[in-house]
């Protein structure tokens, strides 16, 4: 899917530092990560592998790794670590205190 | 600028430097000498030809094509005499002069043919019918004449030997072996081994083999016809072979006035000793006094003189080889490294002997590292034990091991033999062909390699043919991995020094342990999981929780399911529960429509299908502590009825394992944990396949048993000591729960630690108290006891927003149906 209009998704504080939780957004799952770096990032929210939550997987400033069988993607370019087909990745950020969805 | 490569020799080490050379894009005109009239073939086939199961055309490692088309000018057949080192040039027989900038003499050896009366004709070389053993023409001549001919002596036991007296039964109806020493392959086999394989020589073989065995004449006027041993003994023959060693041929050098010793004396770049501009490779070369028959060796030398040669790398070193081989020799394994007797009284040596069959085995060990092994008739533990003896790799327990496969497959399968759509990895179905296509793309280290296909990362098993694949693959260049010994991937420490970081600089946050302990910082997801179940034993009530460190598991208290749903198994400790406790689970499993409600192999009982945010819903209507099935810690004590109503039960198996339950519950660790009591030697609660098992014995004695396991790895537990008390169990128990907890690797479970530790080290720390560490342990699981918390109380308000809030896609995945 493209997003082609900016969506406002909620308030940064729904999403603890360093974790994950899951957006519906026209009809997809999108899973949006706030790293310990303060920025965020979103990717699908379903593992291309066997459909594994991705936003209950761990992750660091890179990669996320699924929790179902711990395959690992980076979080900038959707690609697989462990010979995976990649992930969708979306552009979002940080205005104000809400997280943007969208250029 | 393009310089000037001239190579004396064109066997198998000079064309194989030539190649590495290549391979280096090496700036060179090369121009190779060989005695020989042909291109390179493989000398080592040579007994294949002469027994008729390899064809010519089939030994050619490099034919004349290759020559030309690499740019190189083969003058095959012509002999260089001299070189002149100052003016460098090279000189042939022929009176041509080649002038060079670098210089390679890889002249090989010669055929050492004794100084035997009759043995050669004063006209025409070797008297009629005497034949030695060494290039493709001595080969070729033999099989012409022995053609014609019916019986053949062959002087010299050794190797070749007795490859050449193999062949020659493929041409002559009857073949004598004759060697000088006391035994087959004295220089690589003892007494015993060199016994065993004069026994199948002959009767297997028909091979007739006398030893201590001087040639003293060869007889017959115009052509052999026997020849006369220094006891008299004659023995009719009408073909004779010498194959009784080789000398380094030195000649070229010494006319041209380097060192010589045995060989020609190089340095550690290869090149011969004093000169800048001339390499030395092979069998011709001396280095730190020994000489190399071998062809492994050869190929390291031929390696780090590319490196030094090309300027690739000035620094290439050759320090020797150790020596090693696995062949047939005439049909027999044999395999042979290092020592073939021990040396001092302390040398470890384990013999397997076994005549019936042609089989001997003998290792000798020293300090703990595989010093030596000889192999006759069996050679399918070889690969392993080479590597061994290469690595100087630390050596299982159980010696027997190296000699024999325990309990495995029948014959372990080599990747050679594997085809390439073999499953290796049965749980992420990986095929041999996937791992080495990924170390073909240049992953060399076997984490590297499971990290990216995901081989071995399921149930752990097929770990050991992982590896044997990726070294097969890799051709024995595999890397080590710099991160194995690490307690987690992202961070550069194994455990002891991990943990006395993260004590000196009181590191009680996983990121503050990245912050501090990883060069850059840099967190890593792949090592929070590890780092928050070690800062929680370390620090107990100081530990400063970060959520996201934690596992889905360990956040949301619940083991997720494949379709993103959780597994909710209260506790009921010791597998003892009562009818309201069941009526109570009935009536949630109804009301919340629970999709499966099943029965655990650890006696519990688990409601399967939970959506994430009904777990606390569900955990107050159940109203029962968590059962802890999801996390890396504490499970389970599985009991059997015990003495309360079983009729064979001698301790009350129930009491204690709802005791142990009470005071462990939760105890986070590296790995999980799971134990049993059972009532009497029957073993109905399975006490002995435990992590930590106890077994009531006759007498009101408890055996207490550790390292066990029925998994995908199977192991009965070793006895760690028996006790008289339960209060003694509960313990014991603690505090060798402690000491697994600090000392075992991340996820290492104790069927692995157990072993690698040693129950008698572990039972001297942990009984006997040898270390004085024992209060600590008892101390420290205290603290862990007190610092427990049922997780199932987090409930009335979340603890991280969003806690537990669905992560599930819209998009419908196979449901597990719900079962009425």
């Amino acid at each position: 899917m493209t997003v082609s209009v900016f969506k406002i998704l909620g308030p940064v504080s729904d999403i603890p530092l360093g974790e994950g939780r899951s957006y519906t957004v026209d009809g997809h799952m999108i899973a949006v990560f706030r790293l310990r770096d303060g920025s965020l990032r979103a990717v699908d929210a379903v593992c291309p592998h066997k459909g594994g939550p991705l936003a209950d997987g761990q992750i660091d400033n890179k990669v996320v790794v699924c929790p179902l069988h711990l395959n690992a993607w980076n979080l900038a370019t959707g690609c697989s670590q462990s010979g995976q087909p990649p992930l969708a990745v979306y552009p979002v950020r940080v205005d104000g205190d809400q997280i943007v969805l969208g250029d | 600028m393009t310089e000037r490569l001239v190579v004396i020799g064109n066997g198998m080490a000079g064309a194989r430097t030539v190649e590495e050379i290549l391979a280096r894009d090496g700036d060179f005109t090369v121009t190779m000498f060989g005695d020989e009239p042909y291109g390179n073939y493989n000398r080592i086939m040579l007994s294949n030809l002469l027994a008729g199961v390899e064809t010519e055309d089939g030994i050619f490692l490099n034919d004349l094509a290759w020559y030309a088309d690499n740019g190189i000018t083969l003058h095959a057949g012509t002999k260089i005499e001299r070189i002149d080192r100052f003016a460098k040039v090279v000189y042939a027989t022929d009176g041509t002069a080649t002038p060079y900038d670098k210089l390679i003499i890889a002249t090989g050896s010669s055929a050492w043919v004794p100084p035997i009366k009759g043995i050669n004709n004063p006209h025409r070389g070797y008297h009629q019918g005497v034949f030695a053993f060494r290039t493709l023409d001595d080969t070729r001549g033999m099989i012409r004449y022995a053609r014609d001919h019916e019986r053949a002596v062959v002087i010299g036991g050794g190797l070749l030997g007795l490859e050449a007296a193999r062949g020659l039964q493929n041409h002559v109806s009857h073949v004598t072996l004759l060697h000088a020493m006391g035994h087959l392959m004295n220089t690589q086999l003892d007494e015993k081994a060199g016994a065993m394989l004069r026994d199948s020589v002959e009767n297997k073989l028909g091979i007739d083999v006398i030893v201590n065995a001087m040639t003293s004449e060869i007889l017959g006027k115009d052509r052999v016809t026997g020849v006369k041993l220094g006891d008299g003994t004659v023995i009719d023959c009408d073909v004779v072979v010498v194959a009784a060693g080789i000398r380094p041929n030195t000649q070229v050098a010494a006319n041209s006035d380097l060192t010589v010793e045995r060989g020609i004396v190089v340095d550690d770049h290869m090149r011969a000793e004093g000169e800048e501009d001339i390499y030395v490779v092979g069998e011709c070369a001396q280095h730190r006094g020994s000489l190399y028959g071998l062809v492994a060796p050869l190929w390291d030398q031929a390696k780090v003189l590319a490196d030094h040669i090309t300027g690739r790398d000035l620094t290439a070193a050759y320090h020797g080889s150790k020596l090693s081989t696995k062949l047939k020799v005439a049909g027999i394994d044999v395999a042979s490294m290092g020592l073939k007797e021990p040396e001092t009284d302390d040398d470890e040596v384990i013999v397997y002997n076994e005549p019936r069959k042609g089989v001997y085995k003998q290792i000798i060990i020293r300090d703990g590292i595989l010093v030596g092994a000889t192999l006759v008739g069996d050679n399918r533990k070889a690969a392993g034990l080479i590597q061994a003896f290469d690595r100087g790799t630390p050596l299982p327990d159980e010696r027997a091991e190296l000699l024999f496969d325990i309990g495995g497959p029948a014959g372990e399968i080599t990747p050679e033999e594997m085809p390439d759509d073999a499953q290796v990895c049965n749980c992420n179905g990986v095929s041999k062909g996937a791992i080495c296509g990924v170390v073909s793309d240049g992953c060399k280290t076997v984490g590297g390699v499971m990290e990216k296909t995901r081989a071995g990362k399921g149930c752990g098993t097929c770990k050991p043919l992982v590896q044997r694949i990726v070294e097969w693959a890799a051709g024995g260049e595999v890397e080590e991995d710099p991160a194995a010994s690490w307690y987690v991937p992202g961070v550069p420490m194994p455990k002891p020094e991990l943990m006395a970081a993260i004590r000196k600089y009181e590191l009680k946050s996983v990121s503050s342990v990245f912050m501090k302990l990883v060069p850059g910082g840099e967190h890593d997801a792949k090592s929070k999981m590890g780092l928050a179940s070690l800062l929680k034993m370390m620090w107990a009530d100081e530990y400063v929780d970060e959520r996201d460190a934690r596992f889905i598991n360990d956040r949301v208290h619940g083991n997720i399911q494949r379709d993103g749903t959780f597994s909710v198994v209260p506790q009921m400790k010791g597998g003892v529960t009562t009818p309201a406790q069941l009526r109570r689970i009935a009536e949630v499993a109804e009301k919340h429509q629970v999709p499966m409600v099943k029965l655990t192999g650890g006696q519990r009982i688990d409601l399967l299908g939970i959506p994430k945010e009904k777990l606390p819903e569900i955990w107050a209507d159940l109203d029962m502590p968590s059962g802890y099935a999801y996390a890396k810690s504490f499970r389970t004590v599985k009991t059997c009825v015990g003495s309360d109503f079983c009729r064979f039960g001698v301790g009350d198996s129930t009491a204690l394992g709802i005791a142990l339950e009470e005071r462990y519950q939760g105890l986070e660790g590296p790995g999980k944990m799971k134990l049993a009591v059972t009532g009497c030697p029957r073993n109905c609660a399975e006490a002995y396949v435990k992590d930590l098992g106890v077994v009531a014995i006759d007498g009101g004695k408890w055996e207490i048993y550790v390292g066990g396991a029925a998994g995908a790895h199977i192991r009965k537990g070793d006895l760690l000591t028996t006790v008289e008390t339960a209060e003694e169990v509960i313990r014991l128990t603690g505090r060798f729960l402690q000491y697994y907890r600090e000392n075992a690797n991340w996820l290492e479970r104790t069927y692995t630690f157990v072993p690698r530790i040693g129950v008698d080290r572990i039972r001297e720390i942990v009984v006997d108290d040898a270390d004085g560490i024992a209060a600590a342990l008892d101390a420290a699981v205290e603290e862990a006891v007190q610092a427990y918390k049922d997780p199932w109380k987090e409930r009335a308000e979340p603890a991280t927003p969003g806690q537990f809030r669905t992560s599930l896609p819209l998009i419908v995945l196979p449901q597990v149906p719900v079962r009425s």
